[in-house]
């Protein structure tokens, strides 16, 4: 818990002459879960872009154990919004997970061999999608394309699990068994979630950043109602979908 | 017909350059679908006619021009869309209409007689010769050559670009690539059907092929098969109507689309109903 898988300094990212997220500092333990949110446009995609370098930008330090997100390839897995990805896509649910497996750089006459593909069988066993190799993505629901993209990113075999609204168009059997799934790789990898999701954060993660252009709030994932204002700007009911559990603490009787 | 083939060495060539017009653009045509770059392709095709323009009036291989034309489109609007979202629909209408543009300028004030450009614009398949031959056999190679030996990264590369490129694909040198390929493919496509109807041989067999098939690599080699049968079909008719051989095809592939299109959809229709009525069994 002691070393330092993202160290975040003074970050700020601008799309044009906009600030979508300023002065972000934040330190992320290896071996921590740490959940992200925020209201949506509040910045939480672009931290998370950010940390692999995707955004152009960007000013400020990212580190990814002590170097910088072009250097960490392959250290970090990523788990994309499924929204923006095409499921007409002409695609075998096995051969997307293995595109994981890709060497970097340009690769003249690639092809996977037997180890990926074995190693790309197990991950898929390990989320519990072996049942679905061979069928095409636009047959998938929202929850099983989701696993997949999960696996996807397992398959790099990364210290760095980074996913962006995981839970999103999933139904609750499916989210549930996502949660527990993470919660298992949590004891071997970090993991970064972006979520809208308070209800499951709140149960799940070590630590929670509140996003909303700024940090907000870093730290124990209990929000306090003063937090939550401020992260959205109006209070919010933290008590969702008829879920008997509260995510703020409850309020002592005066 | 077939007599005829034997006989006339126009003919063989004209089947030829069909042949290998269907290949390029079976297999870039299923790519650009995917890649959503349709309109980023005429673009690059109009924009080559500045570059016959040229080759007429400095007196080289109009051919050629149109390539470097083509090519410096296809880079200057992979560049800018890579740079910022909406100026790209502004570069490709841009491209567009200057490279035409140069086009009509530079023939204007080419000293002597203009020369005929319907047949770079429309096309006519029946007056390939044998170095436009060459040129087209060495660009539709190129183009395999490159899809095959790079296939795994292509398709990492269409399916989540962010995602190849987070694992350390070279997304950048694959998109400039592929824009590269697209223009050789027009260039290949000027003869058959000429520039304006371009598009048609690009989308029209890929976009029948994606009715059929659901994996990328069938897709490819039924999209050159369905772009083989029109442009034999079409040069038949164009041999014995003497019309644009380019406006003969481009007729012939898009009644086909339009006619498998509605069986497609009716066929989905009945696969739909049979299910319901199972389900309720």
């Amino acid at each position: 818990m002691n070393n330092t898988a993202i160290h975040i300094d003074n970050l700020s990212v601008y799309y044009g002459d906009i600030p979508a997220i300023t002065g972000i500092n934040l330190n992320i333990g290896e071996g921590e879960y740490l959940g992200i949110i925020g209201p949506n446009g509040g910045g939480k995609s672009t931290l998370l872009k950010a940390m692999l370098g995707l955004v152009p930008g960007t000013f400020g330090e990212i580190r990814i154990y002590g170097k910088s997100p072009d250097r960490s390839r392959g250290q970090i897995g990523y788990v994309p919004q499924t929204a923006n990805l095409d499921k007409r896509f002409p695609i075998t649910l096995f051969e997307v997970v293995l595109t994981g497996r890709m060497k970097q750089g340009i690769a003249p006459f690639f092809q996977f061999n037997r180890r990926d593909k074995r190693f790309a069988a197990e991950i898929l066993e390990r989320v519990g999608i072996e049942d679905l190799a061979g069928r095409r993505i636009s047959e998938l629901s929202g929850g099983e394309f989701q696993k997949m993209l999960i696996a996807r990113a397992l398959t790099v075999n990364p210290k760095l699990l980074l996913l962006d609204e995981p839970t999103a168009s999933v139904d609750a059997g499916s989210r549930n068994q996502i949660f527990s799934l993470l919660e298992e790789l949590n004891k071997t990898m970090t993991i970064v979630l972006v979520t809208h999701d308070l209800m499951a954060v709140s149960a799940q993660v070590h630590r929670l950043a509140c996003l909303n252009r700024n940090l907000v709030y870093h730290g124990e994932p209990e929000l306090t109602e003063g937090i939550v204002n401020n992260l959205y700007g109006c209070p919010v009911d933290l008590i969702a979908h008829g879920v008997p559990h509260r995510v703020l603490k409850q309020h002592e009787e005066d | 017909m077939v007599h005829a083939i034997l006989e006339y060495q126009f003919l063989q060539n004209a089947l030829f350059a069909g042949f290998l017009a269907s290949i390029v653009c079976g297999v870039i045509g299923v790519i650009i679908i995917e890649k959503k770059l349709i309109m980023m392709s005429g673009g690059i095709a109009h924009t080559s006619y500045g570059g016959v323009g040229l080759g007429y009036l400095m007196g080289f291989e109009p051919i050629l021009g149109a390539f470097l034309f083509a090519a410096a489109a296809a880079l200057g609007i992979g560049f800018i869309k890579r740079k910022g979202g909406a100026l790209f629909d502004i570069a490709i209408a841009l491209f567009w209409s200057l490279g035409m543009a140069l086009g009509i300028v530079f023939i204007a004030i080419m000293p002597g007689y203009p020369p005929d450009l319907s047949s770079y614009l429309f096309g006519n398949i029946l007056s390939v010769t044998r170095s436009d031959l060459l040129l087209m056999s060495i660009l539709t190679l190129v183009v395999i050559l490159v899809v095959v030996i790079l296939f795994n990264d292509w398709k990492a590369y269409l399916f989540d670009e962010e995602f190849a490129y987070i694992i350390g694909v070279r997304t950048a040198f694959l998109e400039y690539l592929l824009l590269i390929l697209i223009a050789m493919t027009v260039v290949v496509l000027i003869r058959v059907v000429g520039i304006i109807l371009a598009l048609s041989l690009l989308t029209i067999p890929a976009a029948a092929a994606a009715m059929a098939c659901g994996s990328l690599k069938k897709r490819m080699l039924y999209a050159v098969f369905l772009g083989s049968i029109f442009s034999v079909m079409g040069l038949c008719i164009s041999y014995r109507t003497n019309m644009a051989s380019g406006a003969s095809i481009v007729i012939l592939s898009a009644l086909f689309y339009l006619a498998s299109h509605f069986v497609h959809l009716i066929y989905s229709k009945m696969k739909r109903t049979r299910s319901v009525l199972q389900s309720e069994i």
